[in-house]
């Protein structure tokens, strides 16, 4: 350890100079570099948080817009002639009158609001004029007539989604500039939105239909909504509770309290510990040879991605519920087990309840993984584009559906930037739930654990 | 009769089982508990656990032996001249299931009865149009070797799931009658039950092998088969990644074990530095108010899920990086490249590294810090030349790990990284990764048992080996470390 003081050795005649009042350059060029060697380590500290922040403040700046969203609010006719001509309101002959129909009663309306309003549309076309309305809206329509047929002939208030073009033009996305470039809006068609928000018929306000509605395709970022995504991945979660908790602290019990000390154990060890640190991706590779090439089970559907979820998430269960058993203190195995209890009482009775908080945190902390995993759910088919919602458990576990995080890769890969703020809110969407689950185990872990 | 039907079954008889069994003991022993080996309940136990483990276990091995014997029975049937090959078979297959699914979904809907489809013949009618009624549309007229194949599916099927219900039911039964006959008042019913218990506890912990052999098989066995299609020699030496849909691709891996080990290079390059120093000042210097604030703050990045990251780099890093970076220097202009790749997933590493060697630097023995101070060194000093070689494998084993984590990452690369295979310096310059082409290949609609979608096994098991390679080491490099100071 002498070269710690530098390679020159002092003089003896200098070091009798030297003062603790005043440092001599050797001293200064090493409480120099103690110095800068604390500033590395809070440069690096530093560095990390600021990349958290980054990374959070440009998913949030981005994808908070989708939550709110541009409704177009107006009276809308609907004339008896066109959407019934039977007369007798039964639906199945109602909904026979495509959204082409609807979409007619919508523009019509539309104009009426403008007239009414005294807006000068100058040379705008009526296609053009209707360009401002959602794709989605006629839909929308038809869905809420075909729902309350009695309304056929009256006037109701609706509101219809405007086009994303417009919504983004609202939210800064689009500018007069952009739309010149655009053949999907004309600038024309922004300066009309804006007289309409003058004029009151256009508004932004929160969408539940974010969260509620199913994707949409392409051309409509407007009005893809995260509820197919979302009930997708709850079926996948509960898929993965049932199966992982019984069976890791099943493993985790037999492994840390009963298994003999021998290779077979120390095989089983060794194959989890690696098990946890396999690539997801090739859990993916495993769920598509295995589920749906060899068993049969159906593409996209919550029941194979909980399987492969379960499969992926079990190891990283098992290693904290086996380390929540190892610090229950063996005198309370040995106190159950002197007052007559068997080895199999004294795990069940005594030991498991001790160790539940630290299973459970665990658990749930396992479970939020497997929320937020996309890859394997890639190669199972869960990108497919999927409208209808998974039907009612359990026949809906086998039932095409999405995830939000694979919501959030298909959004991406869709050429409207429309999508991106979408794939940002659903990111948000994600973040919320895996912030509640972390802070249940924190909360669980602080209120139950106890320290021995 | 459903899978889920028999489950309730089993489970309705297992009730009976623990509620009758229970009640025996009590009569057998004239109503006094006392008089009892084991308590009632555990005679309960022994009913349930006899019903319903043979039953269960006998089903999930028919379940998954099933769709094994099927696949012969049915081949067998499939004349040579319309299934040649392995892929056309697989079709073959799919087209029967697909038609035996549409038989089924006729009948429930009242449309056929099963006399009619014994009767019918696909090149007399025109069974597509009849099942396009029913709302199940086929990509094309049928063949009548096809369509008896899947007459003969169904009822095989049908056979199948009757014979099944039959075992199972029967399994459960015995279960049930052999846990009443053997009860008596010396009957040892918890030591029996407790080491059935322990049976099935045993049995959860083989889960985690039967995963790792259900990879490895799966694996190996279509990793084969793409070797039967494509020579090894040149997947594994080929410098070129082109394939093409409809054959003829070149497939060789070296381009995206190149993009692999660049972007995990660089990754590791922002995560070791970041990783390390932190770790150092906070396992060394911090007090303990900001050890607590810092630690968990850092480890937030380890939950963030990898999506959000990919998403990061596709509209904040990647973009960054084109404009202020790539294309002042004039080295591309593409704004998914290695750098961003790399950038956004060395943020992700971060925390692998700092909390594994925070870990470990703290198991370093204090007195050798102690040592070190009393001759004089500066704290920095005592870090550099005693606490860090002390350290050191078990650091190194840290980095190992945190880069298996970057080889195997695979969504930051899929949105970050691009798709181009290239052999290529420049990091400002798209390239593509072991995963992003498994993805790419297994999502796209080419048929399964081409070489073009076959070749993802071959990909996935390289992967597979190199991580667990690097996992094997980086975890005994660990443990040994963590002997030598306990």
């Amino acid at each position: 350890m002498t070269d710690i003081m530098g390679s020159a050795p002092v003089p003896a005649s200098r070091a009798r100079r030297s003062s603790l009042m005043a440092q001599d350059a050797l001293s200064k060029r090493r409480n120099a570099a103690e110095a800068r060697f604390k500033i590395y380590g809070i440069v690096a500290i530093v560095i990390a948080m600021l990349a958290l922040v980054w990374l959070l403040i440009s998913i949030f700046s981005v994808g908070l817009p989708s939550f709110r969203q541009t409704f177009l609010t107006m009276p809308i006719e609907l004339p008896a002639d066109k959407l019934d001509k039977s007369g007798v309101r039964d639906v199945a002959v109602m909904s026979k009158v495509t959204t082409v129909g609807y979409a007619a009663v919508i523009q019509a309306a539309l104009e009426k609001a403008i007239k009414e309003k005294g807006i000068d549309v100058g040379t705008m076309t009526p296609k053009d004029i209707a360009g401002v309305i959602s794709l989605e809206a006629p839909a929308q329509l038809r869905n809420y007539v075909l729902a309350n047929p009695e309304l056929v002939g009256t006037t109701i208030d609706f509101e219809v989604l405007a086009n994303g073009r417009i919504d983004g033009f609202f939210k800064g996305r689009v500018t007069m500039e952009s739309a010149q470039l655009d053949s999907n809006v004309k600038p024309e068609q922004l300066v009309l939105a804006e007289k309409l928000t003058e004029a009151g018929i256009m508004a932004k306000r929160f969408n539940w239909g974010f969260i509620t509605a199913p994707d949409a395709s392409d051309q409509r970022p407007e009005a893809a909504g995260l509820g197919v995504a979302i009930i997708g991945s709850f079926y996948m979660m509960i898929v993965v509770l049932v199966l992982s908790l019984p069976i890791g602290v099943a493993a985790s019990v037999y492994l840390e309290e009963f298994a003999p000390k021998n290779r077979w154990t120390d095989l089983i060890e060794v194959n989890i510990a690696n098990l946890a640190a396999v690539p997801s991706i090739v859990f993916g590779i495993l769920g598509l040879a295995v589920f749906i090439n060899f068993a049969g089970l159906p593409q996209s559907a919550p029941i194979v991605g909980g399987l492969v979820l379960t499969l992926m998430t079990l190891p990283r269960i098992i290693i904290p519920a086996r380390a929540a058993l190892k610090s229950v203190p063996p005198s309370i195995r040995d106190a159950a087990l002197g007052v007559g209890a068997s080895k199999l009482q004294s795990v069940f009775h005594h030991v498991l309840p001790l160790a539940a908080p630290g299973i459970l945190t665990g658990m749930i902390i396992g479970l939020a993984q497997a929320l937020g995993e996309t890859a394997p759910l890639l190669l199972i088919g869960m990108v497919a584009f999927v409208r209808d919602y998974p039907g009612m458990p359990l026949d809906g576990f086998f039932n095409p559906a999405s995830a939000l995080p694979v919501q959030v890769f298909s959004w991406t890969t869709r050429g409207d930037p429309g999508f991106v703020e979408r794939a940002s809110g659903a990111i948000i969407v994600l973040l919320i739930f895996l912030l509640i689950m972390n802070a249940v185990a924190i909360i669980l872990r602080r209120r139950f654990e106890r320290r021995w | 009769m459903s899978v889920s039907l028999i489950s309730l079954i089993v489970v309705i008889l297992a009730v009976a089982g623990f509620i009758l069994a229970r009640r025996r003991a009590l009569a057998h022993s004239g109503g006094d508990a006392r008089k009892l080996h084991s308590l009632p309940q555990y005679h309960g136990m022994t009913g349930v656990l006899f019903t319903v483990v043979p039953a269960f276990l006998v089903m999930i091995l028919w379940l998954l032996v099933q769709p094994i014997v099927f696949e012969n029975r049915i081949t067998a049937m499939i004349p040579e001249a319309t299934a040649a090959d392995d892929a056309t078979r697989t079709l073959v297959m799919a087209d029967v299931r697909r038609l035996a699914a549409g038989l089924d979904q006729a009948v429930s809907q009242g449309k056929l009865r099963e006399a009619d489809i014994e009767g019918m013949r696909a090149d007399l009618t025109d069974v597509r149009g009849r099942l396009a009624e029913v709302g199940v549309a086929l990509g094309s007229n049928v063949q009548q070797s096809v369509f008896q194949a899947a007459k003969a599916y169904r009822l095989i099927r049908n056979t199948s799931s009757l014979l099944m219900t039959g075992v199972v039911l029967a399994t459960a039964v015995a279960g049930f009658f052999y846990a009443m006959s053997r009860i008596s008042v010396d009957y040892r019913a918890r030591n029996v039950s407790e080491r059935f218990m322990i049976g099935l506890l045993a049995l959860a912990s083989l889960v985690a092998v039967l995963t790792t052999f259900g990879i490895v098989f799966s694996l190996v066995f279509e990793t084969w088969h793409f070797f039967t299609l494509y020579p090894p020699f040149d997947f594994f030496f080929g410098t070129v990644w082109s394939p093409r849909f409809g054959g003829g691709s070149t497939l060789g891996i070296l381009p995206l074990i190149w993009g692999t080990l660049y972007v995990s290079f660089i990754a590791l390059l922002v995560a070791v530095p970041i990783g390390l120093m932190s770790a150092i000042y906070l396992s060394e210097y911090a007090s303990k108010r900001v050890r607590t604030v810092v630690k968990p703050l850092i480890e937030i990045l380890a939950g963030i899920p990898t999506i959000v990251y990919g998403l990061f780099a596709l509209i904040t890093v990647g973009p960054l990086l084109r404009d202020y970076f790539a294309m002042p220097l004039g080295l591309g202009n593409s704004s998914s490249s290695v750098m961003t790749a790399g950038l956004v997933m060395g943020i992700m590493v971060i925390p692998f590294v700092s909390s594994l060697s925070d870990d470990i630097i703290n198991a370093v023995p204090q007195s050798m810090r102690d040592g070190s101070l009393a001759v004089g060194a500066t704290q920095s000093e005592t870090i550099r030349k005693v606490v860090l070689p002390a350290a050191l494998p078990g650091v190194v084993g840290a980095i190992l790990l945190a880069a298996s984590r970057a080889i195997g990452e695979t969504m930051i690369v899929v949105l970050g990284a691009g798709a181009a295979a290239k052999l290529s310096l420049n990091p400002f310059e798209a390239m593509t990764t072991i995963t992003v082409k498994i993805v790419s290949q297994l999502t796209g609609d080419t048929e399964f048992a081409s070489a073009e979608t076959l070749v993802a096994f071959a990909l996935g098991l390289s992967l597979f080996v190199i991580t667990l390679c690097l996992n094997v080491f980086a975890l005994y490099i660990v443990r040994k470390y963590r002997e030598q100071y306990e």
